[in-house]
């Protein structure tokens, strides 16, 4: 089987961000980088499929500056056997034309399965996966938590509200992957070695003019501090009466 | 005055609350930009067109309801389809979905298929002449982002419980239609639908979320939180990643930075410590009570009201207090 996995670089979200001079990027300085968590998932998806299916390769694809190749790296210590950077200046927040990009070199690929992490944190759009799906004309199943593939055919559960989903799908086919699905494995010694002496390719590529611009971040605004209204069931009245008259929710 | 479009969802012949949501979001745009149009559409299986004219009172001006036996559930290809189909042909201003598990899936697909961006998760927007501008939020909501829509038509998915469904009565004149592509012949196809907790109210769309975590100690122990919900009524049960990842709740349940994300009128936290990750998907709600046995508890920092107790005494006693109440009302 042919695999591929598209990934995003991301910062660390357990920080208070700053915003940068311009106002329409954030202050760098001091983030810590790495793979998003769907992407994790979606790259230890790809690997569990190729252990299974002798003879498949995991190839994983990320767009963006050079320091993507780091990202890169790690997906390839964690056993993906290549991978290729769509090499730009920047990664807009426009999912389209990152979507358009990725599905030109995706469709060169003839892959039989690709995977996306369903979102990422950091512009929380989640749009990537299903729009690349549609520039590729292939089904796609969005948001997995299970998956089994036998045959040429494929078994996915999907989360939505209040139910799950059993879907099946022919290959090829794009996929995004939940929360739920696994737990990505940690790159071992060995595989951060076997990494650095595999094939990582950079390709040039000129995005398509973004539709959506960023005009200005600001942080929300801080949530009023609160306040204890008591200790234990005795202070049940009082929250009934700060619920009913105060908030008016009750 | 360009007329502008709205996606409702549905589940089997019922319109979702997140469905008039697009509609009064929609009839909101069109107003701003000039008082168009608004054109509302919605699949399902047969009957749902009967519940459909009810759209017309949230300023629906035209309802395309398709009937089908073969939309019981939601169908990506045929909805991406079918709305792509009435969105190239209307000519609109503007297409507006809901931020849902179904709305995430489409939206983009239709953006894709109409050669334009999407913005998802939008709790705003407004008309600065050519250019739609909204409100996303960003690094799971502790950056939000202003941002500019040049394409048109402009996709934006709302998230659900922003824009309260206002009535606003337009003639609201339901046009039958088929589906863009049979559903028998879609390459992806539902083989099992599995209901969890049979009617129970969904967490993005329920004014009250009341949500446990590891204070609980228990998967047997949220009978706590799910006799609190009953009590209001108009509750959903939510959890924290922790309690998802120990098979307590479905992952559907977690709210959090990889979860749900949740802004109803009333939230209440039990038994959650208020990780970075938790709060995340639930710090826009617009009054939240947290119940903590810990007073250095981070959840006490976005609480408006926290009482410092046991959970197995506080949540019992408040569950009581909240019958009476709802009794007297």
């Amino acid at each position: 089987m042919k695999i591929a996995v598209c990934i995003k670089r991301v910062p660390d979200m357990d920080v208070r961000f700053k915003i940068g001079s311009d106002n329409v990027s954030l202050d760098e300085a001091g983030l810590k980088f790495d793979i998003n968590d769907f992407d994790a998932w979606a790259v230890e998806a790809a690997l569990q499929l190729k252990e299974k299916n002798t003879g498949s390769e995991v190839t994983v694809i990320s767009l963006g500056p050079d320091v993507v190749q780091e990202t890169i790296r790690k997906a390839l210590s964690m056993g993906a056997d290549r991978g290729v950077q769509l090499k730009t200046e920047k990664v807009p927040f426009d999912g389209f034309p990152v979507a358009k990009a990725l599905a030109e070199e995706l469709k060169a690929g003839a892959y039989d399965l690709i995977f996306f992490g369903k979102m990422s944190p950091d512009s929380s759009n989640g749009v990537v996966g299903a729009m690349a799906a549609e520039f590729l004309g292939l089904p796609c199943v969005t948001a997995i938590s299970s998956l089994e593939i036998t045959n040429g055919k494929g078994t996915a559960k999907r989360e939505l509200e209040g139910a799950q989903e059993i879907v099946e799908f022919p290959l090829p086919a794009v996929l995004t992957v939940d929360e739920g699905l696994n737990t990505a494995r940690y790159p071992s010694l060995k595989g951060i070695m076997a990494a650095k002496k595999k094939p990582l390719e950079t390709k040039p590529v000129q995005l398509a003019e973004p539709q959506v611009v960023v005009r200005k971040l600001e942080l929300p605004a801080e949530r009023k501090a609160g306040r204890i209204v008591g200790e234990g069931a005795a202070a049940v009245p009082e929250l009934i009466k700060l619920l009913q008259t105060e908030a008016k929710v009750l | 005055m360009p007329n502008v479009f709205a996606f409702v969802e549905s589940r089997g012949v019922d319109v979702r609350k997140v469905g008039l949501e697009a509609v009064t979001a929609a009839r909101a745009f069109a107003d701003k930009s000039g008082g168009g149009e608004v054109h509302a559409l919605l699949l399902g299986p047969p009957g749902i067109a009967a519940n459909a004219s009810q759209l017309g009172k949230y300023g629906a001006d035209v309802i395309v309801a398709v009937e089908h036996a073969g939309l019981a559930s939601y169908n990506p290809e045929v909805a991406t389809a079918t709305a792509a189909e009435r969105i190239k042909s209307g000519g609109y201003r503007a297409a507006i979905f809901s931020t849902t598990a179904q709305g995430r899936d489409l939206a983009p697909r239709v953006a894709a298929r109409l050669g334009v961006s999407v913005v998802t998760d939008v709790l705003s927007f407004e008309l600065e002449g050519d250019t739609v501008v909204v409100r996303h939020p960003i690094n799971i909501g502790k950056v939000i982002a202003t941002l500019s829509i040049s394409g048109s038509p402009a996709i934006i998915a709302m998230r659900p419980n922003v824009i309260a469904p206002v009535q606003n009565v337009k003639a609201g004149r339901v046009e039958n239609a088929q589906p863009a592509v049979d559903p028998g012949t879609t390459r992806v196809k539902v083989i099992e639908t599995r209901q969890g907790g049979g009617g129970k109210l969904d967490l993005a769309e329920a004014p009250v979320v009341i949500a446990g975590g590891r204070g609980l100690k228990a998967a047997e122990n949220f009978k706590l939180v799910e006799d609190l919900a009953s009590a209001f009524g108009n509750a959903a049960v939510g959890a924290t990643r922790a309690v998802t990842d120990d098979g307590w709740r479905p992952h559907s349940d977690q709210i959090g930075q990889t979860g749900r994300l949740v802004s109803p009128e009333l939230y209440i936290a039990v038994g959650i410590s208020g990780a970075v990750q938790h709060l995340a998907g639930m710090r826009t709600s617009k009054t939240i009570v947290a119940v903590n046995k810990d007073k250095d508890a981070p959840i006490f920092k976005v609480a408006d009201y926290g009482i410092v107790g046991d959970v197995f005494e506080v949540i019992p006693a408040l569950t009581e207090a909240v019958r009476e109440a709802k009794k007297h009302h």
